[in-house]
């Protein structure tokens, strides 16, 4: 209890002004879903090149993509975010040097888009797999034999059939990338999670901090949980409803 | 798995042969010597990982099973706070809960003298217990969850039936209700499992020393930025292998009717 009555009086830090950490912990709030857009979608783009390439690709280019994600998806993102941080700014350095630039210096923002972009690939490639996969056969061959081309079929048909069955699995993909932008805290990045660090551990008030971003992720997550829902609604209209 | 000729297609004769190639290269280029100097710590930190795991799945999934109960069936003063919980569980990053409950109550508990005074204290003042709470609660939020749904999906009539030979409810939670939910998560719950896994190396952002920790603290000892990562990777890769193949007998073993 004694607790609580100590949080309550450390609300006040919370104020926007100088004195308080709101400004700041605003800014970790925005630049954590710049990232989290950002990786969206990256991911989403990445995620539809391996769903059609598990499908419809060569040979090679479907084994490519079953590595792709069966190593991302075992191995913790954590380890990835590393991984990829340093491979990644390495990688672009060398390429630079070798072309005859100088060195950059990767901002935060764009790495950490860069990485947490080709882990929700992974996932986003499983999920509009499935999705494209329940797409009636019928129609997309129905669209074949009216003549389309290949991208037309996917403008037209595919995609617009495999929404529905996507939109569900994609709102969880993205509740995953807000979250996920908490790990770049731990390569030391300003988001959300690692300014709340910083707050908490200045003022030692870890309960009031905690809770305050707390409350602003499952704002983030209830808002998105609601938005996806009004998205499917919306791809569903015209079918069926669903007994649930 | 097998791995017959239909496997051995002429184009992932090449691809494997890259891989050995990438392998050798890693192997040859690359330096290793610092292995047998930490062999026993890496060791001591997969043990501390793999209990961590257990133990965490093992109270996360008790924990889920009133947790979906209460959402499925239970009155609405029981069902409210059980969904609420996993909202809060599912809609927060880790890291925050485990920052939250390491520092937080890490910083609250000090202060209070009857739990200084416990004999649990030595225990409270380990970090690992506050690793373990943050994972066994994010498991049975996001457990819960999935068995709401597989206590909601047992046929209605098999309850009934029970209810109609008489049996208390429960002996009917026990032998019928429960059972089947949880033959309905099996599938799932191996993904979760990966899943928790992954979530696992959280824990060394509170000092607790996994593997994951033991691999940051290689590369701090040797400033080799690559080997200790990949190595982790293989690492975590093979436990995920072994995992799977865990769940993958346990499904074989799981009666299914076969029209």
């Amino acid at each position: 209890m004694s607790g609580l009555i100590a949080a309550t009086a450390t609300l006040e830090l919370l104020q926007l002004e100088p004195p308080g950490w709101g400004a700041p912990l605003l800014r970790g709030l925005v630049s954590s879903v710049m990232i989290a857009l950002g990786a969206y979608a990256l991911g989403l783009a990445l995620g539809m090149c391996g769903a059609f390439a598990k499908l419809y690709g060569g040979p090679v280019a479907r084994d490519l993509a079953a590595i792709y994600t069966t190593v991302v998806r075992a191995v913790p993102e954590l380890v990835l975010i590393l991984i990829l941080f340093y491979a990644g700014t390495d990688a672009v350095n060398q390429l630079l040097l070798s072309l005859g630039y100088d060195r950059i210096q990767i901002s935060g923002v764009a790495a950490g888009i860069g990485v947490l972009g080709v882990v929700q690939g992974a996932y986003a490639t499983e999920v509009l797999r499935g999705a494209i996969q329940a797409v009636p056969a019928g129609q997309i061959e129905a669209a074949r034999a009216m003549g389309m081309p290949p991208g037309l079929i996917a403008r037209r048909v595919t995609l617009p059939l495999m929404l529905p069955n996507a939109l569900p699995g994609l709102g969880n993909l993205w509740l995953n990338a807000t979250k996920d932008t908490a790990l770049l805290a731990v390569v030391g990045f300003a988001e959300l999670t690692q300014t709340t660090r910083q707050a908490a551990g200045a003022t030692k008030a870890y309960f009031t901090f905690f809770m305050a971003a707390g409350a602003l992720y499952l704002a983030m997550s209830l808002l998105s949980g609601w938005g996806f829902a009004r998205l499917e609604r919306r791809a569903r209209r015209g079918q069926p409803e669903l007994r649930s | 798995m097998i791995l017959t000729r239909a496997f051995w297609q002429p184009h992932r004769l090449i691809m494997a042969l890259v891989v050995l190639a990438i392998v050798v290269w890693c192997a040859l280029s690359l330096r290793w010597d610092w292995v047998p100097k930490y062999a026993p710590m890496a060791a001591l930190g997969l043990w501390r990982t793999l209990w961590i795991l257990a133990l965490s799945i093992v109270f996360g999934l008790a924990l889920a099973i009133p947790l979906g109960l209460a959402q499925a069936a239970g009155p609405w003063f029981l069902a409210w706070p059980a969904r609420a919980f996993c909202s809060v569980i599912r809609g927060t990053p880790l890291l925050l809960q485990l920052w939250l409950l390491y520092y937080g109550l890490g910083s609250l508990f000090p202060q209070i003298p009857w739990i200084r005074q416990s004999e649990f204290w030595p225990i409270l003042r380990q970090a690992w217990p506050y690793g373990l709470l943050a994972l066994t609660l994010s498991f049975a939020g996001y457990e819960g969850e999935v068995l709401r749904g597989a206590f909601k999906g047992v046929a209605k009539g098999q309850l009934e039936a029970a209810k109609a030979m008489g049996m208390p409810r429960f002996t009917t939670l026990r032998r019928i209700w429960l059972p089947q939910a949880l033959h309905r998560v099996l599938p799932t719950l191996g993904g979760e499992t990966v899943l928790q896994l992954k979530a696992t190396p959280l824990v060394a952002t509170i000092t607790v020393v996994d593997i994951y920790a033991v691999a940051s603290r290689v590369r701090q000892d040797t400033f080799l930025t690559y080997e200790p990562l990949l190595l982790l990777a293989v690492i975590y890769m093979a436990i995920t292998a072994v995992i799977v193949l865990i769940f993958r007998w346990f499904e074989t073993r799981r009666p299914v009717k076969v029209a």
